[in-house]
């Protein structure tokens, strides 16, 4: 049966078509990935390969040099690169994790019950996702210098909280979960909170993947803004810019540091991708 | 039968009004009592959005009206910053000239270039598939790198840009890619696309993903000829409801482009060639701490992005109807 829709599909198209978008999709392929295999050669370029002229793409002689000596230079620096490392890490799954447990506790309410104001909440919700941060960042600076965690890890941390992309689409993800499961659970007796615990939080695992892949996006590459000072608690993305702006030199080891930055959420993208691509089927707006 | 009628009224008239309020408030009071455990989930994550959202929009719409450094107290000025904003101020212009060629540029065409990759590595089988989502969607969540761009188009002749067009002799020098503002514009343009394949393009390729299969097979007994018309009959109107989600992400991104302005470009750009609207912000705001003028200059922001959004939604509302 699956097969006799594929072939009755297929019937429309016209190869020379065919290979015209497949000839596309290969072209603006490349226009994405080039720089990035780019700079990850150049994390493996030794130093005179770096400058030859015309440039190459791809390394000829491959070498750890630019990883030990990032090292190195971060090790003459006021804090040791380990450290920038750990702070990505740090404000990134404190952050996310904040956020999945926040936004899931909020989302299933705005999912699953009519209670007085859930619509108006969730118009504020879609409603803020119109805007971009840009807009609230001098009036957070302020809350922040009230709040006195201007130069400390929650000044980036605890907004991130309550990011709203994360529960509207936890929320969309939520409401296909079926009534009758929830309902079958309040006659066993669970209380709410039972049930959102145990019931609705490991329903929703893939919703989970896509936020910690939408918090990676926001919180691995932040540089920590204005908020922070501090050179102990500053990130690598800082660090990184910091390698660039050292000119020529250091081309290697910015590319270096490049490749670091890049792995990470990368990795987490290719072991999630599944689950996200789940979560986001249920992303639409409804009216 | 009247008679019961008008005993019944006269027994409610006296406490009339405020048995009806009373009402009222009793049920809410039962609403608030049977809902509580929704309120008590909501609490943590409603205090944070309301105090670093909803809060923060509405005291910059009240700073905007006033003169405030964060050393004196704010003090009323009406619409000065505005108006100051509007007409006296040549700098914001250029930055909302150029926010707004981003925007017209980058939106529609990062949109559309969502759409439409989406759908092409929708007709792959399924490990392409991945791969190809991996390949566009890698750019957008690697962190920043968009750096790279900056050893492109560096503007001696170890940029790979100048590199190439030498060698292959179209130029003999070397070009200042990034501080000329000829150029600037377009790179940061084609930067931007590069990265925007992001929560969209995702929410695109799972949305095709569930389109109903046998609306194709119905589509072709009804006498669809080819893809494109599948696409314009089945596909969009089936999908709009991610389509309208990716088109609230993708404009809101394009009117917000600043980071990788300032990182390309520099900070601020030659004649202010990468200005907009948020750079503009960011200089006012966290360098020269004119926070009344920068809270006017967020309330611009605020508006045009809302604004866009709201006139985009409501178009799109009426596709396939």
């Amino acid at each position: 049966m699956k097969l006799a829709i594929r072939l009755k599909k297929r019937v429309n198209r016209s190869w020379q078509v065919d290979i015209m978008l497949i000839l596309l999709l290969g072209v603006f392929g490349a226009f994405m990935a080039v720089p990035l295999i780019y700079v990850i050669n150049n994390a493996f370029k030794p130093l005179d390969e770096l400058f030859i002229f015309p440039p190459t793409l791809f390394v000829r002689n491959a070498t750890f040099d630019n990883f030990t000596d990032l090292f190195k230079v971060m090790k003459n620096s006021w804090v040791p690169f380990s450290r920038y490392i750990f702070n990505t890490f740090f404000i990134t799954a404190a952050g996310t994790a904040g956020h999945i447990l926040l936004a899931s506790a909020a989302a299933y309410p705005l999912a699953k019950h009519k209670f007085r104001g859930h619509k108006v909440l969730f118009t504020v919700i879609v409603l803020s996702l119109m805007f971009s941060p840009h807009v609230t960042a001098i009036p957070n600076y302020m809350i922040m210098s009230v709040l006195g965690w201007i130069d400390s890890y929650q000044a980036v941390v605890i907004p991130a909280f309550a990011y709203p992309l994360g529960l509207y689409l936890m929320k969309q993800f939520m409401e296909q979960i079926p009534d009758a499961l929830l309902e079958a659970a309040k006659i066993d007796g669970a209380s709410e909170y039972r049930i959102f615990w145990q019931v609705v939080m490991p329903l929703v695992k893939p919703a989970w993947l896509t936020l910690l892949i939408l918090m990676m996006q926001m919180l691995w590459g932040t540089d920590g803004g204005s908020f922070i000072y501090s050179e102990q608690l500053k990130t690598m993305h800082y660090a990184m810019g910091q390698i660039v702006q050292g000119g020529i030199a250091r081309a290697g080891v910015g590319a270096a540091v490049a490749v670091i930055m890049m792995t990470v959420p990368i990795v987490t993208f290719v072991l999630s991708q599944s689950n996200v691509i789940q979560t986001m089927a249920s992303s639409g707006m409804k009216d | 039968m009247q008679k019961t009628k008008i005993a019944a009224e006269i027994m409610m008239q006296p406490k009339g009004r405020s048995a009806g309020l009373q009402g009222k408030w009793e049920l809410f009071v039962k609403d608030m009592k049977r809902d509580r455990h929704s309120y008590v989930l909501l609490a943590p994550y409603v205090l944070l959005f309301l105090l670093f959202t909803v809060f923060p929009v509405v005291i910059s719409i009240f700073f905007s009206f006033t003169h405030f450094n964060m050393l004196e107290p704010p003090h009323w000025i009406g619409w000065e910053n505005y108006s100051k904003l509007l007409w006296n101020d040549d700098v914001f212009l250029i930055g909302l000239k150029n926010t707004m060629i981003f925007a017209v540029i980058t939106g529609p065409v990062s949109y559309i270039a969502c759409f439409v990759f989406a759908w092409l590595i929708n007709e792959l089988n399924s490990k392409v598939r991945a791969f190809m989502t991996l390949v566009f969607f890698a750019p957008s969540i690697s962190g920043n790198v968009f750096f790279i761009w900056q050893i492109i188009f560096s503007g001696d002749s170890y940029g790979i840009m100048n590199g190439f067009l030498m060698k292959i002799g179209i130029i003999y020098e070397p070009i200042l890619w990034l501080q000329n503002p000829q150029y600037m514009l377009t790179i940061i343009i084609i930067v931007q696309l590069w990265l925007s394949l992001g929560t969209s393009f995702l929410a695109f390729i799972a949305g095709l993903q569930t389109v109903d299969r046998t609306l194709y097979e119905a589509g072709a007994v009804d006498g669809i000829k080819n893809r494109w018309q599948e696409l314009w009959f089945i596909t969009l109107p089936s999908m709009r409801p991610q389509l309208m989600f990716g088109a609230v992400i993708q404009i809101t991104s394009s009117l917000a482009v600043a980071d990788v302005a300032m990182a390309l470009a520099g900070f601020p750009s030659v004649q202010y060639g990468a200005h907009t609207v948020v750079t503009h912000l960011v200089d006012y705001g966290t360098i020269r701490f004119e926070m009344g003028y920068a809270s006017a200059i967020a309330t611009v922001l605020f508006i045009l992005m809302l604004g866009s959004n709201l006139v985009v939604q409501k178009l799109l509302k009426r596709v396939g109807e």
